[in-house]
Order: structure tokens, then sequence, then C-alpha cells
């Protein structure tokens, strides 16, 4: 019964964690293909470089075609079906079937030259093309540009929610002052109004700044304590003892004093999980950015991913797929380093219930 | 008030003067303007111009404002419960002694951290109808898959799939709460002959129940405010606006047609909906749910 039980756990878990690993390992997948094998059915869930013997010489070669029965290659290349379809000029016949097919394959470094080849004188290995992602960022002309906005979004909104949070924090929970719970509770409610109910009237406050289309809608709020930060540090300020701040009034010392030199240094862990959390939403907010910014130029990495997205079809998948990655390993990375903190931050996030 | 009683007052509101001032100029000052203007017609460039409840009576006859209620509250009603059972699976399953628990712990919580926009586009891409790896697999078992962002009955299925991708926050507040059951109740339920059942039953479920009613209100709140996945993958409200939900018409309100007012009385409604609906949880569920040491 044990081993049975034990069994059933660990096949769920497998096949659970190889089911939401799937999406991961199809965009690396992608991301190392050249464009024509993104597109290939059934598709191949590793990169392949072609190489065949052309005029002596090894080459990298590109499969445009495969042909299966008797066909008519005209001079420019062109595979017909039929004689005729030629209109005259002159062509070359090929035999093959479906138990050897031909391949008419062009060359990579040069497409308007081509051949066909048997199957059999085609040889493929595997070879990730690394270069997607410098192409992706090239081809994403203001990606320097998108990602400096992004860093200095992301500096300023931690700096800015760190700061004021801590202040606020520090004043809701190791200073006794009257009407200081019943202030606390009105801001803890405000953390339920939904942002698109405040989106019209930020947006026409910070157009009556002059403020759209620059980046400080986007980081003048944080330097404002939000609810949930505040939430998150009181919870943690009104751990650390009592007697640390007794003894440092009686040492002559005054409340910023207090703060800065014992409260502070005592609540590290719960200011990295603050500074991550922030970091977190300003590195994904897409919503915000696209209200405020307005120039193509001026985007954030979230709203210029949209850049590879072609609405008529014809999206280049193999780049948005890189940049995507592109996009997510910093926050990976983050993850590999502060594990900790994330998961104690997270679950900090269900103690308000 | 003594002296001293005024000197910590003045002290204190001088620590949490930012967050005051952010809550007045942030949050309650928005929330005023918007009341106001749901009850103007206001295109930004010329003054509000009050029309009294005009914009509410329009909302009434809107095929579209309806159209948006009703597929939010389809995604919701389906995403919202999926996620809390699944979630609460997974974290279960976690919470299990076996080997590699770090690895998968991890694996089941990284999709959770992919930058929605980017989730998006790799779901574009899994969903593609000629290349996609969806319906290739699905072609291989024998089903002939639809067109998922293309066909309107399926634009909002696909929308839950996906965001079920994501519910790593969820499964580790879950996991958290798991991990704080006290294992003498376990102990004592197993002296008492309860089994596997029983113990979910009466001790798991009591003892979890904050935590079910908070991620039920936030998954609310959440799929309510569904936008940027839509917004990102299907143009304009999606195929037979199937797509179009309800902060997708807000937005389009506001910042395409310059309708400010109209937009500010749907997102009222939505305000006033949440707050009704947290209302109705919290009262439903009091009695329910057992908090410790209280």
């Amino acid at each position: 019964m044990r081993i049975l039980w034990k069994t059933v756990v660990y096949l769920l878990l497998i096949v659970g964690s190889v089911l939401m690993s799937l999406p991961f390992a199809w965009m690396l997948s992608t991301a190392l293909k050249p464009i024509e094998q993104t597109m290939s059915m059934p598709p191949n869930w590793l990169p392949y470089r072609y190489y065949a013997e052309i005029d002596g010489k090894r080459e990298a070669v590109v499969p445009v075609e495969k042909i299966i029965s008797t066909a008519y290659v005209a001079d420019d290349g062109t595979v017909l079906r039929r004689r005729i379809d030629a209109g005259g000029a002159s062509v070359r016949v090929v035999r093959a079937s479906e138990n050897a097919p031909l391949f008419k394959v062009a060359l990579e470094r040069d497409r308007s030259k081509w051949a066909v080849l048997a199957a059999s004188d085609v040889s493929r290995r595997v070879e990730p093309r690394w270069e997607n992602f410098a192409n992706a960022v090239k081809e994403m002309r203001y990606f320097p540009r998108y990602l400096w906005n992004t860093l200095l979004l992301c500096v300023l909104t931690v700096v800015g929610s760190v700061v004021s949070s801590s202040l606020a924090a520090y004043g809701f929970s190791r200073i006794e002052w009257k009407g200081r719970d019943k202030l606390f509770a009105v801001v803890l409610a405000t953390m339920m109004v939904p942002f698109p109910v405040v989106m019209v009237p930020l947006y026409c406050l910070f157009r009556w700044l002059g403020m759209i289309g620059t980046l400080q809608p986007l980081w003048v709020g944080s330097f404002f304590a939000q609810a949930f930060n505040v939430f998150l540090l009181r919870q943690f300020f009104m751990g650390i003892p009592k007697d640390l701040s007794d003894a440092a009034r009686i040492d002559g010392c005054g409340e910023f004093t207090i703060f800065l030199k014992v409260i502070l240094p005592a609540a590290k862990p719960a200011l990295v999980v603050v500074a991550l959390l922030q970091f977190l939403f300003t590195w994904n907010d897409f919503l915000g950015p696209l209200i405020y910014l307005t120039d193509q130029s001026d985007y954030t990495l979230a709203l210029g991913l949209q850049f590879f997205q072609s609405q008529n079809g014809g999206t280049e998948w193999h780049y948005l797929m890189a940049a995507s990655i592109l996009v997510i390993a910093p926050i990976m990375l983050l993850f590999v380093i502060a594990q900790r903190s994330f998961i104690q931050g997270i679950s900090m996030t269900g103690m308000k219930g | 008030m003594t002296g001293m009683e005024r000197r910590r007052l003045v002290l204190g509101l001088l620590f949490v003067s930012p967050c005051l001032i952010g809550l007045a100029v942030f949050t309650l000052y928005p929330l005023a303007a918007s009341f106001y203007y749901s009850f103007c017609d206001y295109d930004i460039l010329s003054e509000p111009l009050w029309v009294g409840t005009a914009n509410y009576a329009e909302m009434l006859g809107d095929d579209l404002f309806w159209k948006s209620l009703y597929n939010t509250c389809f995604f919701a009603a389906l995403f919202v419960p999926l996620s809390l059972v699944l979630s609460l699976l997974v974290a279960m399953l976690l919470n299990q002694a076996v080997k590699f628990r770090f690895l998968f712990r991890a694996l089941f919580y990284l999709p959770a951290l992919v930058p929605i926009v980017a989730g998006a586009m790799i779901w574009l891409w899994i969903y593609n109808g000629e290349y996609g790896l969806l319906n290739y697999a699905l072609s291989r078992i024998g089903i002939r898959a639809p067109q998922w962002l293309a066909d309107p009955a399926w634009t909002k299925p696909a929308l839950v799939f996906m965001a079920l991708w994501g519910v790593g926050n969820t499964i580790i507040i879950y996991l958290a709460a798991l991990q704080d059951v006290p294992v003498q109740l376990y102990e004592s339920a197993e002296i008492d002959g309860a089994g596997f059942w029983a113990k979910f039953r009466h001790v798991t479920i009591p003892m979890i129940s904050p935590v079910i009613y908070f991620n039920l209100i936030m998954g609310i709140i959440g799929a309510m405010q569904i936008f940027t996945r839509p917004y990102i993958m299907m143009e304009r409200g999606g195929p037979d606006n199937s797509a179009l939900f309800y902060t997708i018409y807000i937005f389009q309100n506001a910042f395409r047609y310059s309708r400010m007012g109209y937009a500010s009385a749907m997102a009222w409604t939505l305000f006033v909906a949440i707050v009704f609906l947290t209302w109705l949880g919290s009262k439903s569920a009091s009695g329910k749910i057992h908090y410790e040491g209280r």
C-alpha cells in the first residue's frame, strides 16, 4: 500500500513537472532554430544544420522542397509537376518515389544557388543557432534602450518602495500614536482597489503634469509607500523585540536613528523580499507602460517584446522566442540566487488571509 | 493629550507621511475623480461635461459591455475553481516526503516567474494553428484540434489553460499553509483511525481554510482584471469579441475612443462588484473558516 502510494505520488510529480517544463523547452528549441525549421511539420525538438557535397565542396544547405514523384525542374529552380507548366522552357526531369525521395536544397550562403539531391546525399548535424539571440537584439532596433529603461525603472522603483515603505512601516509599528491602527486599516483596505478603477484619473493627472510619454508616471508612485509593502514590513517590524529600541532610546537615540541603526539592519530579510517583489512587478509590468509610454523608441522590454509579433502572419518565431528568453532569463537568475527570499515573500502574501 | 503623546503623534505621522500622501494622491483622489468622471462626458481634451447617469444608462444597452462582462465572468468561473483545486493538489504532492523535493518545487513554481508578456508569446506559439506544438500533439493521438485563438468557442478555455500554467504563487501559499498544520493533529487523527480522506476532510481543510479563502478572493479579484494575456494574444478582443474582457473594454474606451467618462462608469461598476463579491465571500465564509488562536 505504502509503495503504491509512493509510486502514484512520484508519477504525478514527474508527469506534472514535465508538463510544466514543456513550454520552456519548446521556447528554447524554437529560439535555437533557423526560421524554416520552426515551421516544419512534424516539429523537431532539435535544431539541425544540413550538409551536402556540391561541386566537390561540402556546403551547408537548406532543404526547400521534397520531391516524391517524377518532376520537372526548370532552370531557375522551380519544381513543376508537369512538363507543359514550363511553357516550352528547358527543364530537367527528375524521378523520385515515396521510398526514394529527392530534395531540392538551396545553399545557405547563397540561397539563389540550388541543387536536387537524393536524401542519402544530405547529412544533418545538431547545431543550435546561438546567433539568433544577437540577431533578435539587432533586429529589435531599440533593444538597448528598452533594457536601459527597464533597468532604470527597476532601480528607481526598488529604491523608492524600500525607502518609503520601511519608513511608513516603522511609523505604523514601532511608534505608539493615537489613531494609528485605524489609519493602518484604511491603508490596508486600499489594497482592494483594482488598478482599472484608478487608471483613467491617474492618466489625466500625469497628463496634467506633462509626464505622459516619459518614464516618470511609472516610478513616481513607488516613492509613496504602497499598502502591500507597508503591510509586509510592518508585520516583520512588529516581531523585532521592543527592548532593542528601548536600549537605544536610553542611549539617547532619536526615532530616526533607531529606525536606521536598529530596525533596518534587523529587518534585512524582509527588505530583500520587498525589493524582489517590486523588481518583479516593474520588470513584468505591461499595462502601466502601455498607458504612459507613447514613443516606440522609449518602451520597456515587456512592451517592446511585441515588436516581433506580426498581426498578419509571418511572425519571426525564432527571434520572438529568443527575445522572450532574454526577458525571462534575468528573473530566473534572480530566482536561483535568492530563491529563499522569493518563496518567503510569496508565502507572506498569504498571511493577509 | 500630553506633550509626550503629541510628540509621538507628530513623529508617527511624519514617518507614515509618504504612505498617506500616496494614499491621497494615487488612490483616494483617483477613486473620487473617476466617480465624478463616470457622470460626465469627458474626452480629456475639453473639460468634463456633466451628463448625469447617462453613462450608466448607456452601459445597460451596450452589447459589448454585456459581452465583456460575460467573457470575464466565464473566465473567472472556469479559472478560479480549477486553479484552487489544482494548486491545492500540487501543493499536497509537493508536501510529501519525496526525493528531489526541491527540484519538483522549482519546476512547478518557475512558470509563475515568467513575465506575463513573455508567457503570452510562448503560448501564442504553442497554440499556433499551423505549426503549434499543441495541435501537433493532439493530432498524434487522433484529435482534430480547433484553431484555439481564432475560434470564438475556444479562446477563453485556451486562456484558462495557459493561466493554469502560472499558478505557482497559489501553490506556494498553500504549501506554506500545509507546512504550518501541526503534525500532532494528523497523529491523533490516525490514532482515531482516520484514513487519508478523513484526515484531508477534517484536519487539512479546516486548518488551511483561511488560506483557501484568501486564494479564492485574490483569484476572483485577479480574474476580474484579466488584461495582458488576451490583449497581447488577440487583436481587438479576438474573434467575434470572444476575448473582449472587462478591463480590455475599459482600456479601449479610455485610450482608443477617448471616452473617459464611459470608461470610468465601467470601472466603478467593477469596483462595486468586487467590493460586493468580497463582502459576500466574507459573509458566507464566516463560521466556516477556522482561525487558529482567535
